[in-house]
């Protein structure tokens, strides 16, 4: 065994130096002197990566390297060819790069229109589920174009800059489309945005005219944002976008070191675009019976210039990743939450509202919460039986990536009726009475697939803790390629028919949409 | 066992042996006069990502599926290094490594146009980065959750990280050979749970520090993604990529990412990785 032990020490005596002498055991067998180098680089052109041109140029210059080997001469012959270009890419694209830089250059997309406008151009058809004895079948048949047109006006305005969206539709379930009506998004212009916004000083920013406008920390939840929404649309199964509808507003932003300040000023009220029977039913727990269409509600905005005005504010500031805001709004209630003794028509009573919100990191997702007290001016006691009483709302969010490209939402929020008992004391005997509090749980699921991601599944719930009744809303899309977009989806309700979600059960359906993009 | 058979046995064993183990002692020997690997790791670090004080750059990604079908991306990418305020020393400066901001605006393709992704990355180890999402159709300012490092940045082959730079205490490195013109990094997760693989390579130019190619290893050892430089230029003096590609080689799709207008120390202020520019870009950097 002692002989063994001497033999194997003999051995490692002459080999060890040995390798380390020619220094390539690891690629194979030693090999003469004079091979050695080409064996190396042979492999090292197969493991290492050539440096890229801009790098390998200088490596030209390198004194200390030429004396490469002929097996990397091969390359080192290439590099010639190459080298011509970088040295060339090197110089050039700086000089340019600057000189671009300065005068400020143009977008460069080939596939643009000529006068730079962007857009789309969509087909969209939707059914009902459901029968609906007051609604056809039909929930969507439309086509639309949306041209946008942007530019900077730095001429004439500090960082100006000046955006035209426009719809253009053509409605096959809408029976009247010479009536253009901007201000509801009715007939077959819809003028979606057009604004010019520009900074006068450092820490100012306003946006004038018709604008897109929406904040708060709720996902499909707006408790703080009274900014109009168009529920018909998403109801219906449009495009997201179009659940926000636009203002005709100035909105003023003051930045400072400690808080932000955003101000907005709507000179004339802009209602929701409600559920008012027109395109979707609802069950009328009052009369006991589905009205739409036949039997739609008649409602009377307020609409005089700087009398019935709108404020909203924002103060908003960032501790760390931590968004803080604090709101307030004086105004309407954005849906219809009055009646008329006389005329019996549906009103938008005063409405003033405070609220906070705070949004950030919470473990390994994003939390948030945000409440609004809503106070109903002209029915202050709530015995006032024809104004919606004052509310509390709250909202609760937890959003979080659980596995790649998977995520999961959930938010509790509450909707609590104060002075609830001078409420029910008011009412005439017989008539339907409003919970005191609803609160809603919603779940939201998107799930991101395949290579690009270019198919999304998501599935959005509204589900009722007090009533049971349910909304849900399940979608996908898939990005074909980078202009062509297809999409199904539906909007399913169902449950008790005097809840917020059910009173709309028939108007269940299911849609179909293709975009494409320029 | 007579003695020729033992010694025949012995030699026998030395042919498996020593390949084993001499590769380290013929690399040793380069490796003496190699920086230790904790420089090697921080100063490619800071090469590829931490040029200036901050950075603009216009961005074209072609992105190509295993099918050959190609989508494309185009944006502007601002960056600004955090560095703690109204510092002035330009070694401090020089030897910055921490977190940084990124501004990222898109221009195409159409239905993704003038969305702008905003992220805080944080250096420090466990905290996630933080990162917003701007709507204009919705004029909705998004906060992301997703906090996956490693998934697909807006559908190419090249993920967050890629672009913002991984943290550089994710891992383990170890120098594994030094070339002519390399300094070749093995690095392993300290986490392996939450990468999707067991190591990566990484090809160092010795001159520049610039990491020229990376190699990712799956479980069974098998090269499946690859990054790799392809064009470097050096705008202002500043070393920079200008064209990379990251490929999937097990469906053969891969992206390609070129800088065009790269500029660096811009001064852009602090204020512009805030929600007031998400909602209004700053055109005067972007176009």
């Amino acid at each position: 065994m002692k002989s063994l032990l001497f033999y194997k020490y003999l051995v490692m005596a002459v080999i060890i130096p040995a390798a380390a002498w020619t220094g390539s055991f690891s690629q194979g067998p030693s090999l003469p002197e004079g091979l050695r180098i080409e064996t190396r680089q042979k492999t090292g052109k197969k493991e290492v990566p050539e440096l890229p041109p801009g790098l390998g140029e200088q490596k030209k210059k390198q004194p200390e390297h030429p004396s490469l080997p002929s097996g990397l001469g091969s390359q080192e012959q290439k590099e010639p060819e190459k080298p011509a270009l970088p040295s060339g890419l090197d110089e050039k694209p700086q000089a340019k790069e600057q000189k671009q830089t300065k005068t400020g250059t143009k977008k460069q997309k080939a596939w643009r229109l000529p006068i730079e406008l962007d857009g789309f151009w969509e087909v969209r058809a939707g059914t009902r589920i459901d029968d609906d004895p007051v609604h056809d079948d039909i929930s969507l048949a439309e086509t639309r174009l949306q041209l946008s047109y942007d530019r900077m006006i730095t001429e004439y305005l500090p960082r100006g800059q000046l955006q035209i969206t426009s719809d253009f539709i053509y409605d096959a379930v809408e029976n009247d489309h010479d009536d253009v009506d901007l201000e509801e998004g009715e007939g077959f212009i819809d003028l979606r945005e057009f604004w010019i916004s520009f900074t006068p000083v450092d820490f100012l920013d306003i946006k004038v005219g018709r604008q897109i406008l929406t904040w708060g920390t709720g996902n499909l939840i707006f408790l703080n944002d009274l900014f109009p929404k168009d529920y018909q649309s998403f109801f219906l199964g449009r495009d997201l976008e179009y659940l926000k509808a636009p203002s005709d507003a100035v909105k003023t932003s003051f930045y400072g070191d400690i808080v932000n300040i955003d101000l907005v000023y709507t000179p004339r009220f802009d209602a929701d675009r409600f559920v008012d029977g027109t395109r979707l039913s609802f069950f009328d727990p009052s009369s006991g019976r589905l009205r739409g269409e036949d039997m739609p509600v008649k409602a009377s905005r307020p609409d005089d210039w700087f009398e019935d005005d709108e404020l909203a504010v924002r103060i908003y500031r960032n501790i760390n990743a931590y968004e803080l805001a604090a709101y307030a709004y004086k105004g309407f209630w954005k849906g219809p939450s009055g009646t008329d003794p006389v005329t019996g028509q549906r009103t938008f009573p005063k409405l003033w509202a405070y609220g906070a919100s705070v949004r950030g990191p919470v473990g390994p997702g994003i939390g948030n919460a945000e409440f609004s007290w809503y106070n109903s001016e002209e029915d202050e006691d709530g015995d006032d039986p024809l104004v919606k009483n004052s509310e509390f709302r709250l909202l609760i969010g937890y959003e979080q990536e659980i596995v790649t490209d998977f995520t999961f939402g959930v938010q509790y929020y509450l909707e609590y009726m104060l002075d609830h008992e001078e409420y029910e004391n008011s009412l005439p005997p017989g008539f339907y009475s409003r919970d005191e509090s609803r609160n809603w749980v919603t779940l939201d699921l998107t799930h991101e697939l395949m290579p690009q991601n270019q198919l999304l599944l998501s599935l959005f719930t509204f589900y009722s803790l007090s009533r049971q009744d349910v909304y849900c809303q399940p979608k996908i899309t898939y990005h074909y390629t980078d202009n062509w977009r297809f999409q199904v989806g539906g909007n399913i309700f169902f449950g008790d028919r005097e809840a917020f979600f059910g009173q709309f059960e028939e108007n269940s359906n299911i849609y179909a949409a293709v975009r494409y993009s320029f | 066992m007579n003695q020729k058979t033992a010694v025949i046995m012995i030699l026998a064993a030395f042919l498996f042996w020593v390949p084993a183990w001499c590769p380290p002692v013929a690399a040793q020997q380069e490796k003496t006069d190699a920086p230790p690997v904790e420089t090697i790791v921080e100063r490619s670090n800071r090469v590829a990502y931490y040029q200036g004080k901050d950075g603009r750059a216009d961005v074209n990604m072609n992105i190509v599926d295993g099918q050959g079908r190609t989508r494309n991306r185009q944006f502007t990418i601002l960056r600004r290094d955090n560095l703690p305020e109204g510092r002035t020393d330009q070694e401090e400066i020089e030897n910055f490594s921490g977190d940084q901001r990124f501004y990222v605006y898109f221009k195409a393709p159409p239905d993704v146009e003038d969305t702008v992704f905003m992220v805080w990355k944080h250096v420090e180890l466990g905290q996630d980065d933080d990162r917003w999402l701007y709507l204009p159709d919705l004029d909705l300012v998004k906060r992301i959750a997703s906090s996956d490092e490693r998934s697909s940045f807006v559908g190419s082959h090249f993920f967050y990280e890629d672009v913002s730079g991984r943290n550089t205490n994710e891992d383990k490195h170890e120098l594994e050979e030094v070339t002519d013109q390399y300094f070749v990094l093995d690095s392993a997760p300290k986490n392996p749970d939450v990468v999707e693989f067991s190591h990566y390579k990484t090809w160092i130019h010795r001159e520049t520090f610039l990491p020229i190619q990376t190699d990712y290893h799956d479980r069974r050892n098998e090269v499946y993604r690859r990054y790799k430089v392809l064009n470097v230029s050096r705008p202002q003096g500043f070393l920079t990529v200008t064209k990379s590609k990251m490929s999937d080689l097990r469906t053969g799709g891969h992206t390609t990412i070129e800088y065009s207008d790269v500029e660096y120390n811009v001064g852009l202020p602090k204020d512009i990785f805030t929600e007031r520019y998400l909602r209004k870009p700053p055109m005067q950097y972007i176009e």
